[in-house]
């Protein structure tokens, strides 16, 4: 199996052009996972992990992650999105946040891809380029099911963008084990005071990640009646119903990692306290 | 002659003495199984049945056996006998023959080039199956009308404790229904073989393995050939916990050996490992608890089924364990056990750390704080009110004799240091990695609430009921570079748990020399018994202290004789440099060691059936986030009846390992089965504790010597696991109120307040074939 480590953008996507039957490896965390469950045998490999285009974040009012980050580095360095960071924290070992980055994360597009919640929340872009040039593709546009993203096998992810949204964002990540676990649920919220935005979307309770807009505009009204740039108080009727709101937006399967009836349930619970704690910060 | 100005010897009996396989185990230079090779060697494969029950009507080899690099592959016809093999019961051939009983039975076996190649020949057999509904609930299988799994019938064992009056009557009375799920021991090497064809017909196995002899018996019987033909060396063991101790590729690389007279390695990947080995039994128990107003129990009545899945392996000494052991280690004048272990078409369970002794207490520890309850009394003052004194009687009528001390280790278990209370609401930054949930940010505080509970357990060191056991040790005193070495060499496995340690240990404090070299364990020396029962510092290390003695006597014989020192050293004293022309030749010693004689069980289970008991106390504090139920293990602290500890170093790694799988099982571990089938059978859905789910252990090592025991040191390694669970459930059940009758504790349980209900009726005591569905 031929392996070609590419270290310029162009010479990659040149051979993804060349042989669209061409495996894109990253961190490797999830690939030679399936590799070693015999789950998948790629014709030719494409090492992505050295471009330093794919390399490269810029932060401000416009953020830009480049596809080929690796968690620890974004730890370490700043990803322009709290949220994002908290998510970042809970992938995997310290080994795994060492390889892995979140274009693979993007690559694979699972339901449980713990940094996807939060480009959601975040109304973020996914950057495509193949040789042909580039696609801007919204994440509600890019991910059309469980591990079925709209890119094409000629392109690459190269980054990710969204408009630094403030500090009022967090990430919250349901599992049974402590660490080292796969959301059983997930949730990402955004208040983005500047912009008067709301983002709330699930994550591990659906085909997709699943944004919760009737969830998203209760949050709005009652940023709209305290004041966008004053503490919110939360009563208690209200963090009901806005757990009602979130859990009813979820989609959610019983499968070995827990129940449909818990995931609604957790969902709303774990969403009235990200509300509490972004809204008295 | 003076030895004054010698140094001390280092690493004696007593000591935390690091072990000679440690460093190349931390520095990743051990060999293990798996990394065992050979020159021009094959890699073998294992088709299994995707079926839980089905009859096999055809198999097809032709397409496997032509491909490429394909050397050889074997079906049942060509076994070369149907003898069939198993640890106690003789039930399963090595590939299934017409009939399989579980999702994972081997059928076929290949051996090819490269495991790739293995892989693809797998694929390639093409085997037809009639399939069969499975029988899947081990209650459903007692019954009569059930379709019979095995020709004998569905009962694998059938054990029944009566003790006094089986009819008492007591003013309080508390009952109810539990449920243990399947655990997986998960070991970190997976298994692992290579088998060398020998030039006189005969192979060679290196294996990672708890007992080389007994698999040496049910690898010649089943091959045809003599037992001196088969040979056995024991490779790097990466880990155990009872998964060991059964046959699971042995045979299989043997034939395939034997077959293509090539060198053949398999070695299983995770997944097969949870295939390949036998589990921890699921279990269903219906209990009943008698007590005076005072708090004097009464009775203790109970009937125990536990799932034995498609084959035997050690079901009946787990059956018989957890009935023995059932009642728990307090005074019960009165009691009716009956335990049932079952066929069904789950994979088969066999051993694993705590051997029936787990599901039991579990089960009964949760009864004495229910019956606490219902007294209105404190749970820990009902336990040491009832504990087991020296001299009590057990409810198989068999008197506890070197110590009971189980009043001393709850009290002091209660006594011991607690945690720092817990953070309560934290604004701003905190350490998550101290919280339920951890860095997934579920909480910060809200919703946490804290509970503290205790549980105490026992069960049997070494073999029971008549059982012959032995194990033999060969130490030969010999000179090098002008020095004393002391070689030893037995068959006990060393899995992790420091036999060969203990082995070093003893050999230095007995014969007064420094360098003592264990030898890697094969089948040249006689059975030194299974790395299980926590017996084997009791058995083979008395049987390195017996050689040693024997080695030492000599030497004091030579000594006179050459006049050559007025002395022998005494214990912990370094041999003399002047001995070491005495070992021309050397002296070498082979003794057999066994533990004073038990007996056998009859149709009441009233006999002294246990060479000695092992006791233990665990403190569970948790933290639980009661709107997610999520749990975080804050602290568990633990009194051990340890009898001595000859590392205290390694007595206190057994309690944390013990106390990790304990947790495993209290909060996540569990082998997900849906119509017999495995839906876990990985570590990414299989979860077992991490660093950040372990809590620091507070370990209390209390040393009553037991008279029988090397240096009075009993077993250690699975009283940690038998009462670490009931501890922590109890702690949850503390903090959450709900009743939580099943372990693992599920976050729906804890949140939804949801209990495990089996749908079948059961008087507590009554034979488990008389259960009536509800
Ligand atoms: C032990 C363990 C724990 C884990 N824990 C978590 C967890 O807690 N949360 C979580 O979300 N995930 C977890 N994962 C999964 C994995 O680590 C993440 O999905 C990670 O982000 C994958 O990144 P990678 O760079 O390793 O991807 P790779 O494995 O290299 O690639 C993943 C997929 O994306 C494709 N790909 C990668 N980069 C690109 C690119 N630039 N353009 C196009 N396609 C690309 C690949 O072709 C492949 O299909 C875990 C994995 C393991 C093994």
């Amino acid at each position: 199996m031929p392996v070609l480590i590419a270290r310029r953008l162009d010479e990659a996507l040149d051979e993804l052009a060349a042989h669209p039957d061409t495996t894109v490896l990253a961190g490797g965390t999830d690939l030679m996972v399936e590799l070693n469950f015999g789950r998948a045998r790629p014709a030719r490999v494409l090492a992505v992990d050295r471009i330093d285009e794919l390399r490269q974040s810029a932060g401000g009012s416009r953020v830009r992650l480049g596809a080929a980050v690796t968690y620890a580095r974004l730890l370490r360095d700043g990803a322009g999105s709290r949220a994002l960071e908290e998510a970042a924290r809970t992938v995997g070992s310290p080994q795994i946040r060492g390889a892995g980055t979140v274009g693979g994360n993007l690559g694979t597009c699972s339901p449980a891809g713990d940094t996807l919640p939060v480009l959601a929340a975040l109304d973020a872009v996914v950057v495509l380029r193949s040789a042909r040039g580039e696609r801007r593709v919204p994440f509600a546009e890019f991910m059309t099911g469980p591990k079925r993203s709209v890119r094409r096998s000629d392109e690459l992810i190269v980054a990710a963008e969204w408009d630094d949204a403030g500090p009022a964002q967090t990430f919250v990540k349901v599992g049974t084990r402590n660490a080292m676990v796969i959301a059983v649920a997930s949730l990402a919220m955004v208040i983005d005071r500047a912009r008067r935005r709301v983002g709330i979307a699930l994550g591990s309770c659906g085909p997709t990640i699943l944004r919760a807009p009737d969830a998203e505009r209760f949050v709005r009204v009652l940023c709209d009646e305290a004041g966008w740039d004053r503490p919110l108080r939360l009563s208690e009727a209200e963090r009901t119903e806005l757990g009602r709101l979130v859990s009813a937006a979820a989609r959610p399967i019983d499968d070995v990692r827990g129940t449909s009836a818990y995931r609604r349930h957790v969902l709303g619970v774990i969403a009235g306290r990200a509300l509490a704690r972004l809204g008295a910060a | 002659m003076t030895v004054a100005a010698r140094p001390r010897l280092r690493g004696v009996v007593g000591e935390s003495a690091p072990r000679s396989d440690a460093p190349p185990k931390t520095q990743g230079a051990f060999a293990y199984a798996s990394d065992l090779a050979r020159e021009g060697m094959l890699h073998g494969a294992t088709l299994r049945s995707p079926h839980p029950r089905a009859r096999i009507a055809r198999i097809d080899v032709e397409a496997a056996r032509a491909l490429p690099g394909v050397a050889a592959v074997l079906t049942a016809a060509d076994l070369p006998t149907k003898v069939k093999f198993g640890l106690m019961k003789l039930d399963q051939l090595p590939l299934a023959d017409g009939r399989v009983r579980y999702a994972g039975e081997p059928v076929a076996i290949v051996a090819a080039e490269d495991p790739e190649r293995a892989r693809e020949a797998v694929r390639a057999v093409r085997v037809e199956y009639e399939v069969l509904p499975a029988v899947t609930d081990p209650v459903a299988a007692l019954h009569p009308d059930a379709p019979r799994l095995h020709d004998d019938g569905n009962v694998i064992e059938d054990v029944r404790v009566v003790h006094g009056d089986p009819d008492a009557r007591a003013d309080v009375v508390v009952e109810d229904e539990y449920e243990v799920a399947m655990q997986d021991q998960a070991p970190l090497g997976p298994e692992a073989g290579l088998a060398i064809p020998d030039p006189d017909g005969g192979v060679t196995l290196h294996v990672a393995t708890q007992w080389l002899h007994e698999d040496l018996r049910q690898i010649a019987a089943c091959l045809g050939l003599p037992e001196r033909k088969v040979r056995l060396v024991l490779a790097g063991v990466g880990g155990a916990f009872g998964a060991r101790e059964d046959v699971t590729l042995q045979i299989h690389v043997c034939l395939l050996a034997l077959a293509t007279r090539r060198p053949v390695r398999i070695v299983y990947g995770r997944e097969e490992s949870f295939h390949g080995h036998v589990h921890r039994h699921a279990a269903r128990l219906w209990y009943a608890h008698g007590a005076t107003r005072d708090g004097d129990l009464v009775f203790v009545r109970a009937s125990i089924v536990l799932d034995g899945g498609g084959y035997a392996s050690s079901s009946s000494a787990v059956v018989a364990n957890a009935a023995c052991f059932g009642a728990g280690p307090y005074r019960v004048p009165n009691a009716l056990i009956h335990a049932v272990g079952a066929y069904t078409n789950n994979p088969p369970a066999g051993a694993m750390r705590g051997f029936g002794a787990v599901q039991s207490c579990f089960a009964y520890e949760a009864q004495m704080d229910r019956l606490a309850a219902a007294l209105g009394m404190d749970p820990v003052a009902l336990r040491g009110r009832n504990a087991l004194r020296d001299g009590d009687r057990i409810v198989t009528g068999q008197a506890v004799e070197g110590s009971a001390p189980v009043a001393d280790l709850i009290r002091r278990c209660a006594a011991l240091p607690p945690p720092a209370p817990p953070p309560g609401l934290i604004a701003g930054e905190v350490d998550l990695t101290a919280l339920p949930g951890g860095v997934g940010n579920v909480t910060r505080g809200e919703g946490v609430r804290r509970g503290t509970a205790l549980a105490v357990g026992f069960k049997n060191a070494c073999y029971s009921h008549a059982f012959d056991d032995f194990s033999t040790a060969r130490v030969r005193l010999v000179r090098e570079r002008g020095e004393p070495v002391a070689y030893v060499l037995t068959a006990a496995a060393e899995v992790g748990q420091g036999i060969v340690g203990v082995c070093e240990q003893i050999a230095r404090t007995e014969l007064g020399v420094q360098r003592v070299v264990v030898e890697t364990p094969d089948t040249s020396i006689g059975s030194a018994g299974s790395s299980s029962a926590s017996r084997q510092t009791w058995m083979t290390g008395g049987a390195v202290l017996a050689a040693c003695r024997e080695v030492k006597a000599e030497l004091a014989r030579r000594a006179e004789a050459h006049d050559r020192v007025r002395r022998t050293p005494r214990d912990g004293e370094p041999v003399d440099v002047d001995l070491a022309p005495l070992l021309d030749p050397p002296i070498e010693r082979t003794v057999t060691h066994r533990h004073r004689p038990t007996e056998p069980r009859d149709a009441t289970t009233q006999n002294a059936g246990h060479v000695a008991f092992l006791f233990a106390a665990h403190r569970a504090t948790v933290d639980v986030d009661v709107e997610t139920g999520i749990v975080k293990v804050v602290q568990v602290a633990t009194s051990q009846d340890v009898g001595k500890a000859i590392n205290p170093l390694a007595v206190v790694g057994q309690l944390e390992g013990g106390i990790a799988q304990g947790l495993g099982l209290a909060v996540m571990e569990e082998v997900r089965l849906q119509g017999g089938l495995m839906r876990n059978a990985s570590f990414t859905d299989y979860l077992l504790p991490t660093t950040l789910d372990m809590p620091p252990v507070v370990c209390d090592l209390v040393e009553h010597p037991h008279p029988d025991a090397p240096y009075g040191a009993k077993g250690v390694g699975e009283p940690p696991t038998i009462s670490s669970t009931p501890a922590i459930v109890a702690a949850i059940r503390a903090a959450t109120g709900r009743e939580l009758n099943r372990v693992p504790v599920r976050p729906d349980d804890i949140v939804f307040g949801t209990a495990a209900r089996s749908g079948w009726r059961m008087r507590p005591g009554a034979d488990p074939r008389t259960a009536v569905r509800m």
